[in-house]
């Protein structure tokens, strides 16, 4: 018996009994589609963490952070420094694994932000040096960053995220044109600067498919002379559209930065504060490393010029964005596992039933058996037929759930939106579709096996 | 040499330690282009003698030449190739397959023996034909009556060109006319040279035959019983038992 008409046998068989072949391929369908969707959604987190991991500088960046002293460095508290602009001189001169020191100091608490009427506290307002722009993968689409000058002379100038730019003017996909606040005023805690430059709008992949979607449908409304830019009072600023949440928050902290110079924060805000500190204390140091492999020798170089000007008094510490590396990888690999493993134990509750319905249908079929081993049937003849009879429900269940698949990943998305858009991999696809093969094969051999070693007299006899 | 030697055949089952001799020492030849019928009642061993005959079981003593080739150590599945070659099976209850359709039922023994699907086509109409059924060829066996399923069931025996037609009580499920009529139709596969073997409980049945065995308690009778083997038809003034078809 040749196998292409034992497959059609196998067809007819399914379609003569097409509710319970149907039943019988739902198990499979739901662990082959349960499998693909799982592992698109945790693909849709993994690309998601990775683009923000980029997004802030990627693994060649690491921070140096003040720190409380060790606890048996405690009696020397008094000589603790925190981290100055010497660090970043003295990593500059004597550092060689580091290749871009950019100091930081932060207005905290966040000050408020006001222009054109409106308030707003945002999220970073930072004094830094220029190189603070390439640091952390800044990129300046209108005016300009300030410069050495600007720092030198402690100007009032800052550079804004596009975040500062829609709380403080107004957001571009409001009011219809492009919103470009650059020589425009805005005060910090009351000091007033005037806008230099503005950084591009950062997104994710996914959001910024969002928003090219909704500037095309608000583009075709205008085009039919539909306005909605000025249809009554703005709204609260609950939901934005720009998420807070998830893997987009490290483009939200982009967007919702102010640089100022870092002599312009240390001289005409931070040193005015009741608290402020002798010297221009730093609240962190962003470094470049020159390799990431060589990422020890480079911690340990930092660590030794910087002892060297903390006289011996750690109140320094690191942190590197192999942490987060680290912790995504562990996360994204528990996530696979935990959803392989629920998917795959729903495929192997599909392979059971599909072992359950061909004992059943064996069983009914004794009389049929009985006769197509007395015309000349041999036992692999029955094997064969079973077993493919079997391994075509799996087949024709992995491929409608390939594509149901695509809806259980829309409908997931309609249930739970993330940020993370699911992405389907070929890989997926391919290892649940064979995953449902091999188990209907599996599942067909013991019914397979049955139905060969029936006893021919015996199974003609039946009734 | 006779187309099947049946040589100190022996078949004993054991039953809860008991040991039953369904057959017991029974020695047959069965020539080329004979017609012949096994009687015997029910639990003679005829049923037995049957399945070793028709190689759907192999002795537990003596030997079977079946056209020159050995079966009493025949594995399960070189019994099968030897049923799909030699023998054509007509059973009492048809035994068609429901869900296929009149030519595919015919087509069934060629799937196995593997002709290409042209050359089973073809022999299945050439055999259906034969039987007079090449009018219903789309028909499910559901829809047709006893004696056309019985002629398409001998269709069945007949299409891979068996050495011997095995018919197990051909006509006990179907009425007396039709009976005689499938009876007439063996008769003709019998004038045209095939060895036919009926086994039946029925003297009547075995009547048509020229030669007839009769099992009782696992062996063949010495003398067929004249109440059992029915009236010889040979015999002068004795009336025909079945009408000519």
């Amino acid at each position: 018996m040749s196998l292409w008409s034992a497959i059609l046998v196998g067809l007819k068989e399914i379609w003569a009994h097409k509710f319970r072949s149907l039943l019988t391929m739902l198990g499979i369908i739901l662990g082959v589609s349960s499998l693909i969707a799982m592992s698109a959604l945790v693909q849709g987190m993994e690309n998601g963490a990775k683009e923000a991991l980029i997004a802030v500088g990627g693994l060649q960046k690491l921070r140096v952070e003040p720190q409380p002293l060790p606890i048996e460095q405690r009696h020397l508290r008094d000589f603790a420094r925190g981290v100055t602009l010497d660090d970043v001189h003295a990593l500059r001169a004597s550092a060689p694994e580091v290749v871009k020191v950019s100091p930081e100091m932060r207005l905290e608490p966040q000050p408020t932000l006001a222009a054109n009427g409106r308030f707003y506290r945002t999220w970073m307002t930072a004094g830094v040096w220029p190189v603070q722009l390439e640091m952390m993968e800044h990129t300046v689409e209108h005016g300009r960053m300030f410069g050495e000058v600007d720092n030198e002379l402690a100007r009032n100038v800052c550079v804004i995220g596009t975040g500062i730019r829609d709380e403080l003017f107004g957001k571009p996909e409001e009011t219809g044109e492009p919103v470009i606040p650059i020589g425009q005023q805005l005060t910090i805690n009351g000091y007033p600067f005037t806008i230099v430059g503005m950084f591009q709008h950062y997104e994710s992949e996914a959001d910024r498919k969002v928003r090219m979607l909704r500037e095309q449908e608000l583009a075709t409304k205008r085009a039919a002379g539909l306005t909605n830019s000025a249809s009554g009072p703005k709204r609260s600023r609950g939901w934005s559209g720009s998420g807070r949440r998830g893997g987009n928050y490290a483009f939200w902290i982009k967007n919702n930065t102010v640089y100022v110079p870092l002599n312009t924060m240390w001289l005409k805000i931070k040193s005015g504060q009741t608290n402020a500190p002798a010297v221009p204390t730093l609240t962190n140091m962003e470094l470049k490393i020159r390799d990431v492999s060589r990422l020890n020798e480079a911690l340990t170089q930092i660590r030794n010029v910087l002892m060297v000007t903390h006289r011996g008094v750690e109140d320094f510490t690191f942190r590197t964005q192999e942490d987060w590396a680290e912790s995504i990888n562990v996360f994204i690999r528990n996530a696979r596992m935990s959803g392989g493993i629920i998917a795959g134990i729903s495929l192997l509750v599909g392979g059971i039933g599909i072992m359950n319905i061909m004992l059943a249908s064996i069983s009914e079929r004794i009389r049929e058996i009985g006769i197509r081993k007395a015309v000349g049937a041999d036992g692999a003849d029955v094997f064969i037929q079973i077993l493919i009879e079997s391994t075509v429900i799996a087949i024709v269940g992995g491929g409608t759930g390939l594509l149901t698949s695509f809806g259980l990943i829309k409908v997931i998305g309609l249930i739970t939106p993330t940020d993370n858009a699911p992405v389907i991999t070929v890989g997926s696809m391919a290892l649940a579709f064979g995953a449902s093969v091999g188990i209907g094969i599996l599942a067909g051999l013991f019914p397979a096996f049955k139905a060969a070693r029936m006893n021919v007299i015996q199974a003609l006899r039946y009734d | 040499m006779a187309l099947l030697e049946l040589r100190n055949i022996s078949k004993i089952y054991h039953l809860g330690g008991e040991e039953i001799r369904a057959l017991d020492d029974v020695s047959l030849d069965i020539g080329e282009g004979e017609f012949i019928s096994i009687i015997g009642p029910s639990g003679s061993g005829k049923s037995t003698l049957m399945h070793i005959v028709g190689c759907l079981d192999t002795p537990s003593k003596g030997t079977v030449r079946l056209d020159g080739v050995e079966a009493q150590h025949a594995s399960q599945t070189q019994l099968a190739h030897l049923r799909n070659k030699k023998i054509g099976f007509v059973f009492q209850f048809f035994n068609l397959l429901p869900k296929l359709n009149v030519v595919q039922n015919v087509e069934l023994p060629m799937i196995y023996a593997g002709l290409s699907a042209g050359e089973r086509r073809v022999r299945a109409l050439k055999a259906l034909e034969a039987v007079e059924m090449g009018n219903r060829l789309k028909n499910r066996p559901s829809q047709l009556s006893g004696g056309q399923q019985q002629r398409v069931a001998i269709a069945r025996a007949l299409v891979n060109d068996p050495k011997i037609i095995l018919a197990d009580e051909p006509t006990g499920n179907l009425d007396t006319h039709t009976g005689e009529v499938i009876l007439a139709l063996f008769r003709r596969l019998s004038a045209e040279g095939r060895t036919v073997i009926l086994v039946t409980h029925n003297p009547e049945i075995a009547a048509v035959t020229p030669r007839r065995i009769e099992i009782r308690n696992g062996k063949i009778a010495d003398k067929v019983d004249d109440r059992l083997a029915g009236l010889d038809r040979t015999k002068p003034g004795s009336p025909a038992p079945v009408a000519a078809a």
